[in-house]
């Protein structure tokens, strides 16, 4: 037998004769649709794929996208990434983070500019390796800030479950870790957006199951269809949402169903539950304030807790973005980042005003690099 | 175990030791062992000259090391004006403690290295820097080389030039990721690190009108020809399924969110050629090893001045852009 390449998990999802296919049917198809779907894709991963792959340009004019606030780093207040840049400006302190978060600027600098400047700033590949970077530099604090959606909770749980059980001294936890359903249902709540169908995230749904997305039918009237990343899951997905407002249907399907299941991965959610547990209130840049939307360490690994043991020294007065940016009426499909007065003038990703620009997965990012293109 | 010490770098009777058995004993040519304080050169023809630092941890990976890089690297970029690499100067800076077995490694890489386009190092110095101060080994090499062909430049590209690729991209900046992040990964994967002047060479003896020419180094295959549309101002239409990425670069990419064509290469250089010599510039560059796999990806046009555009095999196109920022995982 042929060994498993990793290729043979993606290949067929991005075959061109299946998309142009797949694409074809979704046009016939929603030829029958009497108002136009305006799908959000929540998570940056799908606004990824749906550019990359310049999906847009398959569909017809009746399928529109309107992009998430699926991305942890472009939802970070600015106060919140005030919070790492004084973490990692404490004396004799090792600072660990994922990926853009390094670039994204808090209220004056950003972790690059801070690293540059001498401080030991490092991002994880994988946040298991906050343990080995801990062990190594027993004489330092190293403070780990965590970020991410349900998809990457499950590993920062395991890192302090090492970290308890090994008894590691040094390693502490900043956690900002959101959730996918308080923030659709703020983007929702005021009944004014455009959004009438939803691409669930597959990776979160991976570990949450599909059932946290039950509510959104029952409460919006939308379709859901939970899918993969690839372009083939993603038409999939659109395919199936058409054909359920065809038959005059809302309700929660999978399309990702090599991965995800309605109860999802109990182990990973056992083990989030033993460490954390829902934070009262989070601020989301471009949504603001919302109630029980992320998770904080529960009090008995509160001598873990980076929040609570060097509050002394952490900003707490939050920082709204510029009165201009309207990323919060973008995100409710309400607006196009053209609309903006300040798109691509004072607000570029090099310099974001606003969360929709910050990283490459929020939408007045991807305008800003796409604009222009491509019937 | 020896090591290199400060005293290696004082002037003195180590100093000298460290020239005679190393440099003098790999770089060995009539020039560099008058031991002048400058080379006096014979230049006939219009030169190029150039200059790189080269930093890279690990100083060794696969396929290669921190000497066999500073030594392609600038003459690769001699060989991408046309110009047949001729005297290199340079230069080590080297963080006291460094292993004396690993600088006779890389010295003799530069050697064998040097020896790919006939390039000779004429003059050279050694700077021993008290640990910490730098990270192991820095080296600076400047080149100068005789320009064989005339009017190779970014900013020469005309519309219907075709573009080529001499090989797969990505594979350095893949290899050398994998190495620095300590990737627990089983991979063959070789960095493409190679000296291209013989290749060049190849095509200028058969008088192929070679309008560009570009190795793909930092910024990759997207930086080149988002230079080159920017210096021409014309269009570049690239059909993606067309630039080669090996399994195991594609899969790295996948794992960590990079795209292949923003990953650096070290002997991999993209041709902008006049279309009717497009097929036997193929057949030139596919006699080389390195270049076997050389392919044609993509055409100049005047449809979008200034940008790149990717067209995929399912019938839709984006504009390919210029990577931004340090190279970061994406999240999730």
């Amino acid at each position: 037998m042929n060994e498993l390449q990793l290729k043979d998990l993606y290949d067929g999802f991005r075959d061109p004769k299946t998309i142009r296919m797949l694409a074809k049917e979704i046009e016939e198809l929603a030829k029958g649709l009497d108002e136009t779907l305006n799908i959000m894709e929540v998570c940056g991963g799908h606004t990824h794929t749906i550019m990359k792959y310049g999906l847009p340009q398959l569909l017809p004019a009746n399928i529109a996208f309107i992009h998430g606030p699926g991305c942890p780093v472009c939802i970070m207040p600015k106060e919140r990434i005030d919070h790492a840049i004084a973490l990692a400006k404490m004396e004799n302190t090792i600072l660990l983070t994922l990926g853009d978060m390094i670039r994204v600027p808090g209220s004056k600098t950003s972790l690059a500019v801070e690293r540059a400047a001498g401080h030991d700033i490092r991002a994880l590949y994988t946040p298991m390796d906050a343990l080995k970077i801990a062990k190594e530099n027993p004489d330092k604090k190293v403070v780990f800030f965590a970020i991410g959606f349900e998809t990457t909770t499950p590993m920062t749980s395991a890192v302090i479950k090492h970290t308890v059980d090994q008894g590691i001294k040094n390693l502490f936890f900043h956690i900002n870790h959101v959730l996918v359903p308080p923030a659709v249902d703020a983007i929702m709540a005021d009944g004014k957006a455009k959004i009438n169908a939803f691409i669930g995230p597959s990776h979160v749904s991976v570990i949450t199951g599909a059932k946290i997305y039950a509510s959104l039918p029952e409460d919006y009237n939308t379709p859901v269809a939970v899918s993969g990343f690839e372009p083939v899951d993603v038409l999939q997905g659109i395919l199936m949402m058409v054909r359920q407002k065809l038959e005059g249907r809302a309700e929660l399907e999978i399309q990702y169903t090599r991965a995800v299941t309605m109860e999802g991965n109990l182990k990973a959610q056992q083990l989030n539950d033993t460490y954390m547990r829902p934070r009262a209130h989070f601020r989301w840049r471009g949504i603001g304030d919302i109630p029980d939307s992320a998770l904080e360490l529960r009090p008995e690994y509160d001598y873990l807790d980076a929040e609570k043991l060097f509050a002394d020294i952490l900003p707490t007065e939050p920082i709204d973005d510029h009165k201009l940016c309207i990323c919060g009426t973008i995100l409710k499909g309400l607006a196009k980042p053209m609309d903006c007065k300040v798109f691509g003038k004072a607000c570029t990703p090099n310099s974001p005003l606003g969360s929709c620009m910050v990283s490459s997965e929020g939408s007045c990012n991807a305008y800003y690099r796409y604009a222009g293109v491509l019937g | 175990m020896k090591s290199v010490q400060l005293s290696h770098g004082g002037g003195g009777e180590e100093t000298n030791t460290l020239i005679n058995d190393l440099f003098y004993r790999y770089f060995e040519n009539d020039i560099l062992i008058k031991a002048e304080d400058a080379a006096v050169l014979e230049v006939k023809k219009k030169i190029a000259f150039t200059t790189d630092s080269f930093t890279v941890s690990p100083i060794v990976f696969n396929g290669g090391d921190i000497g066999k890089l500073s030594i392609a690297g600038t003459v690769n970029d001699l060989a991408m004006m046309g110009a047949r690499p001729l005297y290199l100067s340079s230069a080590f800076m080297i963080e006291e403690g460094l292993s004396y077995d690993t600088l006779k490694q890389i010295v003799e890489s530069m050697a064998k290295e040097l020896a790919k386009s006939g390039a000779k190092i004429v003059c050279g110095d050694t700077k021993v820097v008290p640990r910490g101060s730098l990270d192991k080994i820095f080296i600076n090499t400047a080149g100068i080389g005789e320009i064989e062909q005339e009017d190779i430049s970014v900013s020469n590209l005309e519309q219907g030039d075709v573009i080529m690729a001499s090989r797969d991209v990505g594979r350095h900046g893949a290899t050398i990721l994998m190495e620095r992040e300590g990737l627990d990964i089983s991979s063959d994967l070789q960095s493409d690190c190679e000296t291209l002047w013989p290749a060049v060479e190849g095509l200028i003896k058969e008088d192929i009108a070679v309008h560009s020419l570009r190795d793909a180094t930092r910024g990759g295959l997207s930086a080149v020809l988002n230079e080159w549309a920017q210096a021409s101002d014309i269009c570049i239409e690239v059909e993606e399924d067309s630039v080669g990425i090996s399994d195991q670069v594609r899969g790295i990419c996948e794992m960590f969110g990079f795209e292949a064509m923003d990953l650096a290469n070290e002997g991999t250089f993209i041709l902008a050629v006049a279309s009717e010599d497009a097929e036997k510039a193929l057949q030139v560059l596919r006699q080389y090893h390195f270049c076997e796999n050389a392919s044609v990806i993509g055409t100049v046009s005047e449809k979008y001045p200034s940008k790149v555009v990717l067209h995929s095999a399912h019938g839709t196109s984006r504009f390919l852009d210029l990577p931004k920022g340090e190279l970061l995982p994406r999240i999730c």
